[in-house]
């Protein structure tokens, strides 16, 4: 019986699947329908080799060696800081500390800024839809102060109520952090509201501090941090085509130089001697010891890939299978959707009736589908919606229809194996 | 037969759909142990009963979990009735071997029966600790322990 009624597929935006070694290679005759890009986006070939290439043939230490290699490298290392700069639209490169990924980001912040800065009573207002990462550093720090955690519920779409935030922004607001795109459910923030008030609250309505968490949004939509006025952002290399183990810490340089240095080691210091030592200025403060370098080179190509590809074309590429994966979804019986907030990033998180996320997730690696299975690290957000976990499949700007077209029949197949 | 159609046989899908022993156990002498997954948040408790001479009178079972980790649970209960302690803990032991992959029950005689079903597991590193999480459960019972992890 031909259905009149099946979702048509969208015509993509983007055609880069050749580009990604991993997405094209043979796994024993079956192809890849990689939909994970919310944990860690796949490479492009261009990462791979300028990383594979500076270890053949130019490798060095930075900011150390007086030898060519080392001076090239440093520059090149220097270079990344500023193409970063310039995809988010930072005031200077000063700005931009590197970083071993969002998690160690927000704890730089919530070790350095709130270790010097939070007082007993002090509060630390997050969101329901929190990333353990943006929960986990701001409780233990809290312990220690005496700071105080209000948390911004969610809606049943997965939306902030902005009602409950203006009630909890009070003159004991010090920091307000919260992400700019939720993992688990996709929501997307209104964060330069959440800034604007903010920057409104606070001791003498001299305005709370803004962190935003965009490791979910960096890869997928334009950001403009001084638009957003944030104070902090935070994100990582690995969910934006770059290496693992190297992220990024924007923060606006007067409240950088306010900080003291978050760990001691090389590089970050001015002159060290038994009696006293100073330190250098942001960001070096921020970046002890040998850096991950070959990642910050590869970081500075991702950098450049993500923008000759285009954020805005990546955003509608997204959009447009968002759209088209809903629909076939929601035509697999017994799925439920968790996250429905208007206007969400290209994240589908759901439940199927009567199998749990695991086994789903196990099942749809037999089809060569592969999505996430659990809490997400954000077992708040799945108490909110009364669920031990969810099964999630996020896109990136390398899939197509035929991945989600491949995920409905799979999970249909499912649901009738466990009927 | 696919990787999945042996992990995921019918037996272990009924058990899933159909609990054996999916209840809670009332008596002051009752073993209870609530074990953990902490990677997946999956919780299940297991209820213990054993005579004076320590013999499992009785066991049962609740909680969230996928279909591995309740079907196991579900098949663990069954098994175990009327087992002697000591029966109990050379079948933990092998049990946890077996779905570690460290122990071939086709290899030697061993006391598993049914609970071969499980041999599958082994290929599958990421859903060993569902097919353990009842058995680490009850391990802690007998522990007196009131909650245990899949994480030693
Ligand atoms: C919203 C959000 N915040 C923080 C993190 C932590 O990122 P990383 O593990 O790269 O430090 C993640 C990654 O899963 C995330 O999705």
């Amino acid at each position: 019986m031909p259905d009149t009624s099946a979702p048509t597929r969208p015509k993509p935006v983007l055609d880069i699947k050749s580009q990604f070694p991993v997405l094209t290679r043979d796994f024993g005759g079956m192809a890849l329908h990689y939909l994970d890009s919310a944990a860690t986006t796949q490479k492009p070939v261009e990462v791979i080799d300028a990383m594979d290439r500076f270890y053949r043939e130019s490798y060095g230490t930075v900011r150390r060696g007086v030898y060519r290699l080392s001076e090239k490298a440093t520059a090149a290392y220097e270079n990344t800081r500023k193409q970063v700069a310039g995809l988010i639209n930072a005031a200077s490169e000063r700005e931009i500390i590197y970083t071993s990924g969002t998690t160690q980001s927000i704890n730089l912040v919530a070790y350095s800024w709130g270790g010097k800065f939070l007082k007993a009573g002090d509060e630390i207002i997050l969101s329901q839809i929190e990333h353990h990462a943006n929960i986990v550093p701001w409780q233990i720090i809290a312990e220690r102060m005496g700071a105080v955690i209000k948390v911004i519920p969610v809606d049943d779409s997965g939306t902030l109520i902005m009602d409950e935030y203006k009630k909890l922004l009070s003159e004991r607001t010090r920091i307000v952090a919260v992400n700019h795109v939720s993992n688990a459910l996709g929501t997307v923030n209104p964060v330069k509201e959440i800034a604007r008030l903010a920057h409104q609250a606070g001791p003498g309505g001299k305005g709370a501090i803004v962190l935003i968490d965009g490791a979910q949004s960096i890869a997928h939509m334009a950001v403009d941090v001084r638009d957003l006025d944030a104070d902090f952002y935070a994100f990582s290399g690995h969910k934006m085509f770059g290496p693992t183990g190297i992220g990024i810490l924007y923060g606006k340089l007067p409240i950088l130089e306010s900080m003291p240095p978050y760990q001691g080691g090389g590089d970050m210091i001015m002159r060290v001697t038994f009696a006293k030592t100073t330190y250098q200025a942001p960001p070096h403060r921020f970046e002890a010891g040998t850096p991950p370098i070959a990642e910050v080179l590869g970081l500075g190509v991702a950098v450049d890939w993500l923008r000759r590809t285009g954020l805005d074309k990546i955003n509608a590429h997204e959009h447009a299978l968002l759209e088209y994966g809903t629909a076939v979804l929601q035509d697999v019986p017994g799925l439920k959707l968790i996250g429905t907030a208007p206007g969400k990033g290209a994240i589908l998180s759901f439940t199927l009736d009567g199998v749990h996320p695991h086994d789903i997730g196990t099942l749809l690696d037999e089809d060569g589908i592969a999505i996430r299975a659990g809490h997400h690290c954000a077992q708040p957000t799945m108490d909110r919606f009364g669920v031990p976990a969810t099964a999630r499949a996020s896109i990136g700007p390398y899939n197509d229809a035929t991945d989600l077209d491949a995920l409905a029949k799979g999970l249909r197949r499912i649901g009738e194996m466990f009927r | 037969m696919s990787r999945s159609n042996e992990l995921y046989q019918q037996v272990i899908l009924d058990h899933n759909k159909n609990p054996r022993n999916y209840r809670a156990l009332e008596g002051s002498d009752v073993l209870v142990c609530e074990g953990h997954n902490p990677l997946c948040g999956d919780h299940i408790t297991v209820y213990l009963d054993l005579d004076a001479n320590g013999t499992v009178n009785d066991l049962g079972f609740q909680g969230n979990g996928c279909a591995i980790s309740k079907a196991s649970a579900s098949m663990m209960t069954a098994y175990l009735k009327g087992k002697s302690l000591a029966e109990v803990k050379t079948i933990f032991s092998e049990f946890h071997d077996m779905v570690r992959g460290e122990f071939d029950p086709a290899s030697r005689e061993n006391h598993l029966g049914k609970l071969t079903l499980f041999q599958g597991v082994k290929e599958y590193s990421s859903r060993i600790k569902c097919a353990s999480l009842a058995w680490h459960a009850l391990m802690g019972a007998l522990d007196k322990q009131q909650s245990a992890t899949t994480e030693e």
